[in-house]
């Protein structure tokens, strides 16, 4: 029945609707804007690349807390503390790596304290990264002293530019980045204990306990390490504007939600691939970009995002309950 | 209290039954067992050591594995990961699929069930090999004692014959089983030793081959099997009507395979059988809730197709359910009394989509006032309220609705003796309106009590139902545990 070629099938066949759903989105605007050698050359693709970084970095870490059940509301929170931090760091004297590992770790230790809150005061990711993300964004202000923090210019701002110095890299550093992470985190999540213990725990929490899985643990980790990604986006967000702004970033966590759902992730956990997330977050930069190469206004795009986010859960209902019969 | 006193020892190799009619603490012990919660009293003594389970990954280790009635899977994960689960072959954190896939294949041929692919998801598996699974978990963590909670309730008879299969060969191979089961026949068919429950005490235990069905059903009891005796009903006062509501082989299987009744207007007809045989599933059908596969409902003498039956159409159609989960599907326990007493009829006070509250109020009181509820007044919501007022106020959302058939599954489970005689008292009332009431309960004086006409659920199956003083004890539990 079932070989290793046809679960292998089967995952990618998951992946088919999302990828559909890009090149219909990409199809599209290249018929709309009338030009597409301009909508899909290789400029405006590293402009969308670019422009996918944090967002794609957030995803990646969402699609793992997602799995193990969970939710983080505290995303663009986080991503507004660690540019801040980071920008302070460097502005302070900072080695540009310092700066960048200050506030790759500022964004775990968010995460530590929301795993913290959610099993040691057991209350539901939902509340605790919801009072996260107005204690992280008072915090980015309280440091910034309400202001944006200019950061001198380091190789840091290089990180995200769409075009970079170094030609032969193609695409922005950041991209290749998020590329490799998003490639180690898919492996973690289908091959390491950790990670089947992540989709356990997500799939049925009881179960995992009772066979032994210390569920707080893998929580917390789980947090931790969708914190430190969220912290690494923050500091993308500050190599591209290179400044630290408490104010950036506002609502972020929805868009990395989106992607999440879009790429097949489920709000009630044990499912969810960071491949799927990655098209996600994709589509949506390429439905911004093409809006904006349209002239249409920013509540079009909105619209448009919101309807498709529906329509790939929608759609995903409707095969899981074709296949459970 | 659940559980009083019990000696239960289990041997190596050895397949114990664990059998006791409905609430006899079969669960509780089952539980205790296995670290769910620590006993209040007594000890334990596992492979000759003290053996207290902190919690249920404690117990696993201890080699203590429960296979539950709701089997606990993983199921988005394969077959061989849920086996293995929480110790999976690893090599430097990367689990090793392959040796994992081999050691799940293995255990699985040792169970006869080698066409189980252990690559499959859990998701796409049916209960049967769900099962499987399950007890080769069991059998991957070494279990000395693996505990089968009614594991043959919601399967087919060809998987129970490999279930016993698989459970024989886990007897050969030292493994002890502690099995819980209402079924006479089946404990006879796969056990070697037994003991029975009653009242939460271990009442008698001893090899089955030595022992009858008769002192089994005895020592369940807890009296001699005397002459079959008619009950002492007590009134014949109510006058049986029309038929109001006729099922014809009604079946949503696997819980219910068969179930043909005609309620008649005055009639009580009591629902007799174990816990999981099919009766609420029955009621759930007939509601509306669940959509039956075969069968034919018929309402006042007019068809009911299986496609225009829901439950908001039933409450339309005069049909009224209590349901035996009062916590999940019964009651809104943050809301009132009078907002849970009004839920099913609020348009009886409300004027253009808002709600009369004064009304509400007076309506609700009215409602509740034959059952003598206590409480500070209609507007206390219903959580501050005892186990035995709100079954009440559930009753008397009933009572509000005023419907004809009246649907009542355990309407008096948990509830203690004086509340219990409100609520039977208001129900045989309204039975000598004219309204028509079917009625589950696992406690058999009860039904003999209060019922016209009972019939037994044996297995998703329905006996013709007979007049109440056509039964006794005896015969009741005998049709319910599936001899004569």
């Amino acid at each position: 029945m079932a070989d290793p070629v046809r679960s292998r099938l089967r995952r990618l066949a998951r992946l088919f609707g999302p990828a559909a759903g890009l090149v219909a989105v990409a199809v599209l605007f290249a018929l709309l804007t009338g030009a597409p050698e301009r909508y899909l050359s290789a400029a405006n693709l590293r402009v969308v690349l670019a422009q996918t970084v944090i967002v794609g970095l957030g995803a990646i870490g969402m699609t793992l807390i997602m799995i193990s059940g969970g939710i983080d509301l505290s995303v663009g929170a986080s991503v507004a503390l660690t540019s801040v931090i980071a920008a302070l760091a460097l502005r302070g004297g900072a080695s540009p790596s310092a700066a960048a590992a200050l506030g790759v770790a500022a964004g775990g230790a968010v995460g530590l304290v929301n795993g913290a809150a959610i099993t040691g005061l057991r209350i539901v990711p939902f509340i605790a990264t919801l009072g996260m993300l107005g204690i992280a964004r008072g915090a980015a202000k309280y440091f910034a002293e309400e202001q944006t923090v200019n950061a001198p210019a380091t190789w840091l701002n290089e990180l995200a530019v769409t075009f970079p110095s170094r030609a032969w890299l193609l695409v922005a550093p950041g991209v290749w980045i998020t590329l490799g992470l998003a490639v180690a985190m898919a492996v973690v999540l289908r091959r390491t204990v950790f990670g089947r213990h992540v989709f356990a725990v997500g799939s049925n929490e009881a179960a995992a306990r009772a066979c032994g899985i210390a569920v707080d643990r893998v929580k917390v980790a789980v947090y931790v390490v969708g914190g430190l990604l969220f912290g690494l986006a923050g500091v993308m967000q500050m190599s591209r504007l290179r400044q630290g702004d408490p104010t950036v970033a506002v609502g972020v966590e929805l868009d990395v939600i989106a992607a999440v759902v879009i790429g097949g992730g489920s709000l009630a956990g044990g499912e969810g691939s960071v491949g799927g997330a990655m098209i996600g977050a994709l589509i949506m930069s390429m439905l911004r970009n093409g809006c904006q190469q349209m002239g249409w206004p920013t509540y079009v795009q909105e619209i448009i995002i919101g309807v498709i986010i529906v329509l790939a859960v929608a759609a995903d209902r409707y095969r899981a309950s074709r296949t459970a019969d | 209290m659940a559980l009083d006193g019990v000696d239960l020892d289990v041997r190596p190799g050895e397949v114990h039954a664990l059998i006791g009619e409905n609430g006899a603490g079969k669960t509780t012990l089952m539980n205790l067992l296995s670290g769910a919660f620590p006993p209040d009293a007594g000890s334990m003594r596992l492979d000759g050591r003290d053996y207290a389970p902190r919690d249920a990954a404690d117990a696993r280790r201890r080699g203590v594995a429960h296979i539950h009635q709701e089997l606990s899977l993983c199921p988005h994960l394969s077959v061989a990961e849920n086996v293995l689960l929480g110790a999976e072959p690893a090599r430097r954190g990367m689990v090793d699929f392959r040796s994992m896939e081999q050691r799940a294949a293995g255990l699985l041929a040792e169970l006869g069930r080698e066409t189980l692919d252990p690559r499959r998801r859990v998701a796409e598996l049916g209960l049967p090999d769900r099962q499987a699974v399950e007890i080769c978990r069991a059998l991957a963590s070494d279990a000395k004692i693996v505990l089968m909670d009614e594991p043959t309730s919601r399967l087919p008879r060809d998987s129970v014959t490999r279930l016993f299969e698989t459970i024989r060969r886990m007897r050969g191979r030292g493994h002890a089983v502690l099995y819980v089961s209402h079924f006479l026949e089946e404990v006879r068919e796969i056990a070697d030793r037994f003991t029975v429950l009653r009242d939460g005490r271990s009442v008698a235990t001893g090899e089955l081959a030595a022992t009858t069905d008769d002192e089994l059903l005895e020592q369940m009891l807890g009296r001699a099997l005397g002459p079959r005796l008619a009950s002492s009903r007590s009134d014949g006062s109510r006058r049986i009507g029309e038929a109001l509501l006729e099922v014809d082989a009604l079946a949503l299987p696997p819980e219910l395979v068969s179930a043909t009744l005609t309620l008649r207007r005055g009639e009580i007809l009591g629902i007799a059988g174990l816990v999981g045989s099919g009766r609420t599933a029955l009621l759930r059908c007939l509601f509306g809730l669940d959509r039956p596969a075969a069968g034919r409902i018929r309402l006042r003498g007019r068809d009911v197709p299986a496609d225009r039956l829901s439950s908001g159409r039933q409450i339309r159609r005069g049909v009224g359910y209590l349901s035996e989960d009062r916590q999940r599907e019964g009651l809104a326990l943050p809301m009132s009394i009078a907002d849970n007493v009004t839920l099913t009829r609020l348009d009886a006070c409300s004027r253009a989509g808002w709600v009369d509250l004064s009304g509400q109020d007076a309506q609700a009181t009215r409602a509740l006032q034959p059952l003598r509820v206590r409480s500070s007044g209609p507007r206390t919501p219903v959580h501050r309220l005892s186990g035995g007022n709100r079954q009440k106020v559930a009753v008397g959302r009933l009572l509000h609705q005023d419907p004809d058939v009246l649907l009542l599954d355990e309407p008096a489970r948990g509830v203690d003796v004086g509340a219990r005689e409100d609520i039977f008292r208001e129900i045989a009332a309204l039975a000598g309106n004219g309204k028509g009431v079917l009625m589950v309960s696992s406690y058999v004086p009860e039904l003999l009590d209060v019922c016209d006409t009972i019939a037994v659920m044996t297995r998703g199956r329905l006996s013709a139902p007979r007049p109440a003083t056509a039964w006794s004890p005896e015969s009741i539990l005998e049709a319910a545990v599936g001899r004569g």
